[in-house]
Parts: structure tokens; sequence; C-alpha cells
């Protein structure tokens, strides 16, 4: 099979396991959820509606009869459907529509973030990695404290410094609530500032790590025999550093930025946390303090599919820019 | 562009040699320093292939990466001076060439051809880009054009389908490869070519072919090479001079006929003995050291193999 | 938390063949006596050594020397002086006992889940490299699927579904290791797959030596500075996702670690009220020890991975080679 059709079976069954994992976990382990759930929805003033309870037990389990397969069919119906269910902390909105207003708010922090982060670590990891034993060389130590920084503790320590005591940035929420979102400009530039310091808080944490296995790879690379020949052929260090060392030494770092963004992601739910930011995040955490399991469950099942989607993506594009993979059986 | 300079040509253009290496020391700096070169002369001149031979870690690549400068730390030049004397008429002190000096020379005077079979290519650029590499950057003043009729041409002169050009360096053959790194290293009609185990990991045919192309090419153009390997036989074919390297320095140097007929050194001696005759009686090398060159001297005894 | 991937690391073989390196025999044996296994000595080495020891010492020894952490005072929120040395919470609980206990704590969870994590993913990918074939592939596409699917996300749900009363630390422990050995896995089985080739091991090979031996014998002593690395990398991943459990509030319910000082000192609105000797030594320590790990892991790198060492030279006023 080809690179690329591998590539795409194999995030299917990536997917199929995600799936299939959200369907196993809360029949798993113990405690009855649906029931929990059931009675939480009375008390907001929920109709028991067989339906509601019938979606709650394909999603949670049950202590039906129902054969555990056909049950498992039926989930995947659902998942088709795209009915995740009505969730209990947001009631009566469903499941779908909560993460469908929060998502976006992740996707363009993290998104932005992320990339703000890589090109940045990359371009600073090349820099450092050629210019081997300048005093550029003893700043790598200290950029693996801020890779060991945990994203909430520096987040906290942002807000205390740019908000409590600075007052630049506020000191939570998405945007100026006092506005109502839609596209205008005054919308978006609040978005932005309030985006500022979330944003910043992942691109420090994360910039540690681009920057180390670039270094490191550039490090590698400038003892291959090709930087010789390029040496050899007189031309000039900057295009070797670039079209010769950077070139090949990223490579590694585009195999791995599948699995980094799974760590960026998780840095951002509990970034979001800090700064009660109105992403997918926050969302979850609130579903888990009302255990709103259906919610949680929803959450999950998208987080999982738009990282597997990134990585998709980004494993499509190492086999443009590495012609190698593309010859492999 | 071709200048189609015969090696006689050449000598006449400018008497002398094109390059001239005095007591040339190279010491790799490490905590027990290795004297790899020590006190190393040579001359070669234009148009002439020059053999250097000798054994693994004897010091023929870091003689020939620090005449290019390209020996990397903990090596270092410590004595001696590398001088080219250019066709046009300048001497040029190598080792004290400024950077951007050096860089402006190289591949223009002297290029060089390293073993294709390792990782001598950027594995993730067409082969095409990195023939260009080399024209855009020391002739910038060539149209996309000519640069295209350029690579073509030498595509052709090697022998491999221009075809070929946009392909990667994982596509092509070992054989194909090396071709490859020549037309690269002539790109620029250089005077010197110092090619380092150009052959050596590829099969005797693929090697044959190529050994003849270096000399056709030599005839056409007029460059001067310095070919390394240590394999002597080989040399004796292609070479005009050969010289034997041990463990740092040049124990013999002469044209390749006397080295055959009448070596001087004793290890050249031994070196000769090392390679098995086509044409000698079958058994005859291991049993008593006999190989076509000669016959084993008094007091050289072989290498006897042990029966178990 | 940290993206410091093992897998953004080059996985790396000794250098064989025609290049102008410090003259050398031809390809040898990886040496396998202690001496070449222990890191060169070097500042950063140091600095790391002392760290890690110096934090470690203040988990394990502290505990035993502080006053009780949850004794209340009345004196409520206080900055560090008169008799606290960092300070009282909110409800006058002195914040240098807690931190002492919370280290412990952090310091526990680490190594349980970092030694977990770590048997987990050896087990996965020395064995599946060593084995090939159809177990390689399924061991391989287990890793692959388990790396790709996002951590704490799923931690974050198990835990959810788990009622408080059954969160203990060994659930916790057990969740995390499971989640966090992927990526180890993946550098341990390239690993073995390059040692698996060399021609040593094929020679114990053909001399008829029995699997388990070749892997015990020819193998693992290669492997173990790879797998010292990855194991730095469990507990930093370990430490950091245990603290941001239990920042979210999600974590072991008895148990007291830095994340959980930091889940207190949030909800006491430590930020609020600028109380930053509250917040900010839980989240230092964090830090330091992980910094700590890293520089040490830097030094096993330069063992792994020896272009990567800063040889010491003598800068002298002679010819050099140009860049």
């Amino acid at each position: 099979m080809s690179y690329y059709g591998r590539k795409f079976a194999f995030y299917l069954v990536a997917l199929w396991a995600a799936v299939t994992l959200n369907f196993f976990i809360p029949r798993l382990l113990p405690g009855n959820p649906v029931d929990i759930l059931m009675a939480k929805l009375q008390q907001r003033g929920g109709s028991v509606d067989p339906s509601v309870r019938r979606t709650y037990e394909l999603l949670l389990g049950s202590d039906s009869d129902e054969s555990l397969w056909s049950q498992y069919l039926s989930y995947w119906n659902n998942m088709a459907h795209g009915d995740l269910g009505i969730s209990v902390s947001a009631f009566p909105a469903k499941v779908s529509d909560v993460i469908a207003q929060s998502l976006p708010w992740t996707i363009v922090l993290v998104g932005i973030a992320t990339l703000i982060s890589f090109a940045l670590g990359v371009a600073l990891g090349i820099v450092v990695g050629w210019r081997r034993g300048s005093w550029l060389d003893s700043l790598v130590p200290a950029t693996t404290v801020l890779a060991a920084v945990p994203y909430f503790w520096l987040a906290l320590i942002l807000v205390a410094l740019f908000s409590s005591a600075l007052h630049w940035f506020p000191l939570l929420g998405g945007y100026d609530v006092r506005l109502s979102p839609g596209w205008s400009w005054e919308f978006i530039s609040s978005a932005a500032y309030y985006g500022v310091l979330p944003a910043l808080t992942i691109v420090i944490s994360s910039i540690g790590g681009w920057l180390l296995g670039m270094r490191n790879m550039m490090v590698s690379t400038a003892s291959e025999d090709y930087i010789l020949t390029a040496q050899a052929k007189g031309l000039r260090p900057g295009r070797i550093m670039m079209r010769y060392a950077a070139r090949n030494a990223v490579l590694p770092s585009v195999a791995g930025f599948a699995i980094s963004l799974g760590f960026v992601v998780s840095g951002a739910i509990v970034t979001e946390q800090v700064f009660s930011y109105p992403g997918i995040g926050s969302k979850l955490l609130q579903a888990v303090q009302n255990n709103d399991y259906a919610l949680m469950q929803g959450i999950f099942l998208v987080i999982t599919v738009a990282v597997l989607g990134a990585n998709l993506i980004v494993d499509l594009l190492y086999g443009v820019i590495d012609p190698r993979t593309r010859a492999r059986r | 562009m071709t200048t189609n300079t015969t090696a006689a040509d050449a000598r006449r253009a400018r008497p002398g040699p094109v390059l001239t290496v005095e007591h040339l020391d190279v010491i790799y700096q490490v905590a027990a320093p290795v004297h790899a070169v020590r006190d190393v002369s040579l001359t070669l001149g234009r148009g002439e292939i020059l053999g250097l031979a000798g054994e693994s870690g004897c010091g023929k690549t870091t003689l020939a990466y620090a005449i290019n400068r390209l020996h990397r730390p903990p090596a270092e030049v410590t004595a001696g001076s590398v001088t080219f004397h250019d066709r046009d008429g300048h001497d040029l002190d190598l080792l004290a060439l400024k950077n951007e000096d050096l860089r402006r020379f190289r591949w223009v005077k002297l290029s060089m051809v390293f073993q294709g079979a390792m990782n001598a290519l950027n594995p993730v650029t067409s082969v095409r880009a990195q023939l260009d590499d080399v024209l855009t950057t020391h002739v910038p003043s060539m149209s996309r054009r000519a640069r295209r009729a350029r690579c073509a041409e030498l595509f052709d002169l090697v022998g491999v389908d221009p075809g070929r050009l946009d392909s990667y360096p994982h596509e092509l053959s070992g054989g194909m490869r090396q071709r490859v790194m020549i037309a690269m290293a002539l790109l620029l009609d250089p005077q010197v070519m110092i090619m380092d185990e150009p052959t050596t990991a590829l099969d005797v045919v693929v090697q044959r072919g190529i050994l003849r192309e270096i000399l056709r090419l030599r005839e056409e153009l007029g460059f001067a090479v310095i070919f390394i390997t240590h394999d002597l036989p080989l040399l004796l074919e292609l070479s005009d001079r050969i010289a034997i390297m041990l463990e740092g320095e040049i124990v013999e140097l002469a044209s390749a006929d006397e080295i055959y007929q009448r070596p001087q050194h004793p290890y050249t001696r031994k070196l000769l003995d090392a390679f098995p005759s086509l044409t000698g009686d079958r058994g005859a090398f291991i049993r008593s050291g006999a190989s076509s060159s000669r016959e084993p001297l008094p007091g050289s005894q072989p290498e006897t193999v042990d029966p178990r | 938390m940290t993206n410091i991937s093992p897998l953004t690391e080059p996985v790396s073989e000794p250098r064989e063949g025609p290049v102008p390196a410090a003259p050398e025999a031809a390809r040898r044996r990886p040496v396998s006596g202690w001496r070449a296994i222990l890191p060169r000595w070097s500042p950063k080495l140091g600095v790391g050594l002392g760290l890690v020891t110096a934090i470690a010492l203040f988990g394990i020894l502290g505990p035993m020397v502080v006053g009780d952490p949850a004794a209340i005072n009345n004196i409520g929120l206080t900055p560090p002086g008169g008799g606290h040395l960092l300070g009282t919470t909110q409800t006058g609980q002195d914040v240098f006992g807690q931190l002492a206990y919370a280290t412990r704590g952090s310091l526990q969870v680490g190594l349980l889940v970092g030694v977990m994590a770590t048997a987990l993913s050896a087990l996965f990918g020395i064995i599946g490299g060593y084995v090939g074939g159809a177990v390689d592939e399924v061991f391989s596409l287990f890793s692959n699927v388990m790396l790709v699917i996002p951590g704490l996300p799923l931690v974050i749900v198990i835990s959810a579904f788990v009622p408080a009363a059954q969160r203990g630390a060994w659930m916790i422990a057990i969740v995390l290791a499971i989640t966090g050995w992927a990526a180890s896995s993946r550098v341990l089985r390239a690993q073995t797959l390059s040692l698996r080739n060399r021609d040593y091991v094929a020679a114990s090979r053909v001399a008829g030596e029995k699997p388990w031996r070749v892997v015990s014998v020819e193998i693992l002593p290669n492997l173990l500075p790879v797998l010292a690395s990855q194991f730095v990398f469990a507990v930093i991943f370990a430490i950091l996702s245990e603290a941001g459990l239990s920042f979210l509030g999600l974590g072991a319910s008895n148990s007291s670690t830095l994340g959980t000082m930091l889940y207190y000192a949030q909800n006491g609105f430590a930020l609020q009220l600028e109380a930053w000797w509250w917040f900010v030594p839980p989240g230092a320590v964090i830090a330091l020890f992980g910094c700590g790990l890293s520089l040490i892991n830097f030094s096993i790198d330069e063992i792994i991975n020896p272009k990567l060492r800063t040889e010491p030279r003598k800068r002298a006023a002679s010819r050099s080679a140009a860049a």
C-alpha cells in the first residue's frame, strides 16, 4: 500500500479505537452514570423522556439485558447522526450545540499559538544548532526550564504579573462581556486582546520542545556528508544552513509535531481553566464538575477527532517534504 | 562553456605545477593529539593524475581535506603551506584565504568528488537542484535556460540520461550517483579535481566505466586529478605519478612506472605484494606471496594463512 | 504539559565510513564497560544532579522537620516572615510545611508512574522490536494509536467516571501510566531494531544463544542509556500530568501534591489577593525539578549521541577550517 494509503488506514483505525474507547470507559468503571444523570436532569426540570434515557444509556451503559454488541452498533448509529445527547450543565442545549459554540475559540487559540510556537522554536533551533559552541549554546539549558514549567503555573504567573500587577491585560474571559459576539471589528479585536495571555502561555511553554529538538537535529545533521559536499561546493553558509541542513533536520520535528500537538492540547485545556477562556477545555471541566457525562464524552470525542485530523494533515505533509517516504513500500 | 583544452594545452598555458604543498602538518587536537599528516610535500602538475595510495587511516583523506580547508575541528593545520597556481597567472595561498575568498575559490578552481555511495548528495532535493546550486552561487548571471542546458550537457558528458535530472538521489543507482558527482564537479571547469575513493563502493564493471570516463574527460578538458584510494593496482593503471602514504608521511613519490618496476621503499613493496595476480599460478599468492609484480625479497616474509 | 517529546530527539548509531574523523579502527562493538555508560562530568550534569538531589531531599526529609501542614491558624493570609518561611495560606496553614509534604507526594507519584510507564514501554517497545513480525506490527499499531489519542482529555474522562471515593493514589498512578508509555515505546523500539541488526547480535544468534539471553546480555546493556533517558522523561511527564490533574480537582482524593497546592491556591483566590508566596513555590519546585531532570537527560543524550558533545578544544591562533 502506498504511503498515503497506509496513513489513511491508520487514522481510521485510531478513530475507531477512540470511539470504542469512549464507548467502553463508562461501562468499565464503577458507578451508574445514567441514574446520576437522570437525577440531575430532573433537578433541572427536564422530563424523563424515554428517548432521552435511551440516548444516555447508549452513551454510558445500562443495566438492561440488551447485548453489548447491539448497544455498540446503536452507539455508532447515533454518532453517525451526530447525536451526542443532551447536556445537563447547559440544559436544555444539545451536546453538539454546546461543542459547536465553544470549539472555534479553542481552535483559534491553540491553532495560532501552536503555529507561532512551532515557527519560532524551529527558527531559533536552526540558528542555535548551526552556530554550535557559541554563547547561544548556553541558552539551551535555560529553555529546558521553560519546557518543564507546568502550563497552568506559567499561566498563573503571567496573570499575576500582567493582570493583577501591571493591569496590561484582562484577568479572564474570552472577550469583553459587554460586547455581543459577532463578526464586528470591535469584537474581534477584543477577542484578540483577551487571547494574548492564554496564547502567550502556550507559546512560552511549548517553544522549548521545538527548539531543543531542532537544535539537536541540526547538530546531528551538520556532520552529515552532504553538508561537507555543500561546503566544498563553495555555497554560501546561509544557503547551506537552510537548504541543506535545516531542510533535513526539520523532518523529525514535523514527524513529531503530531505527538506534540497532543501535549499542546492538554496544556490548552488547563490554560483555559486558568483564564476562564470560553473554549472547549473549560467546557470539559465544567462538565466534569457537574457530572455532565454526555458532554464530557462528546468533548473527548471531538478533541480526539480534531487531533487525529491535524495529525493526518501533518503526516500527509511529511510525505511531501521527504521524498524518500513516497518510495518506501 | 567548455574550453576544450587538452592536457597538453593546459601545460602550455602556464608552465609549472598547478598545486604545491610544502611541509604540511595536520594534527587532531584531542586529549592525546594525533599527528595525522606529517611534513607532507608534493606538487601536482597541470593535467596530471596523481595517485595517493595507502591503507585506511594513513592520513590521505585528511590531507586531501586539508588542502581544500574542509577539515573540521579537532583537526588543525599546524604548519606548512598550500599554494594554488592559477592558470591566469595568480598564486593563491589556500591556507591564508579569507572565508569569502575561499568560498569563491572552491569548486571554481578546485572541486571534489566524494564517494557517491555515501550520503554525499542532499537526500531531499532533486539532483538538478543540487547542480543548479553551484551555478546560481558562482555564476549568478546565468539564465535559467543556460543552466538547464549546462546541466544536460554535463549529464551527457558523463553518460547519464538528462531525463534523470529531476530524480532524487535515492532513486539512482550507486554508479549513477557517482557519475552525477563527477558531473557536478565539472560544472565550472575546474583546474584541479580531488577524488576521494570515488569507485571504492562500486562493483568492478561499473568502476572500470567510471575510470575510463575520468581519463577521457581529462583528455578533453585538461584538469589535474588527485586520486585517493587504497587500491594500488588501480592507480598503476590510471595515474601518471603515485604517492605512497604511511602513517601520515609520504614514503615514496614517483611515476607509476617506477613504482611498479623499481619500488624503493619497503612499504611500497609490501603494498604491491599484497595483491594477488590474475595470471600467476593458482594458490601461489597465499602459499608464497608471489604476485605478478615481483619475486619476494629475501627477508620479507609473506603472511601465511593459518590452516585452522 | 511539556512537549519535549522523546521523539524529537534523534536516534543515532555510531558513525562508520571513510570520514575524516579522528582516526580509529573500523566498526567496533560499543564499549559496554561501566566507564562508557556513565555520563561525562560537565557543569550541566552538576547543576542537574544538584537540583534533583536538593528537591528530593527536601521531599524526603522535609516533612520530618516541619510542623503539621494542616494546622489552621487564625492569622489568615500572611506573607513570608515571622516564623513562617513562606507565609501562610488563607486558613493560616504554613505554606513551607505544605510545600514539603506536597513535594514528597509529587515525587512519590512521579517515581511510581515513571517506573510503571517505563516498564510498559520497555515491554511493548523492546520485545516488539526484537521479535519482529506480526507481534511487532500489533504492538506498533497499538502504541501508535495510544500515542495519537490525546492524553490529558483521556485521563480527565477516566478520572471523572470514577467516583471520588475510589479515586486513590494508585488509581491515578495506573491511569497516568497507561496513557503515558506510548512515546517511549517508540523510541525503545527504534533503538532495539537498530541494535538487533548489529554484527555482534547476529553473531550470538548464529552461535545458538537463546533469545532471552541475547536480549539480556547483548541488547539490554546497550539500551541502558536510552532506557535511563526515557525513564527521566516518564518522571517529568508523570509529575506534570499529576500536577495538572490535581490542579483541575481530579487528582487522588487523599493525596497532597504540588498540584493540589495550586488547586487550593487558585480556589483561595491567591491570584487576586496577590499572595505570590502561595502559588509561586509549588510551581517553581516542579519547574526546577523538571529542569534538573532535563539537564541530566542532556548528559545522557551526550552518551547516546556523541555528536552532541562539545569537545574541549584548544583555540590556537593557527589556521583552521573555514566555516
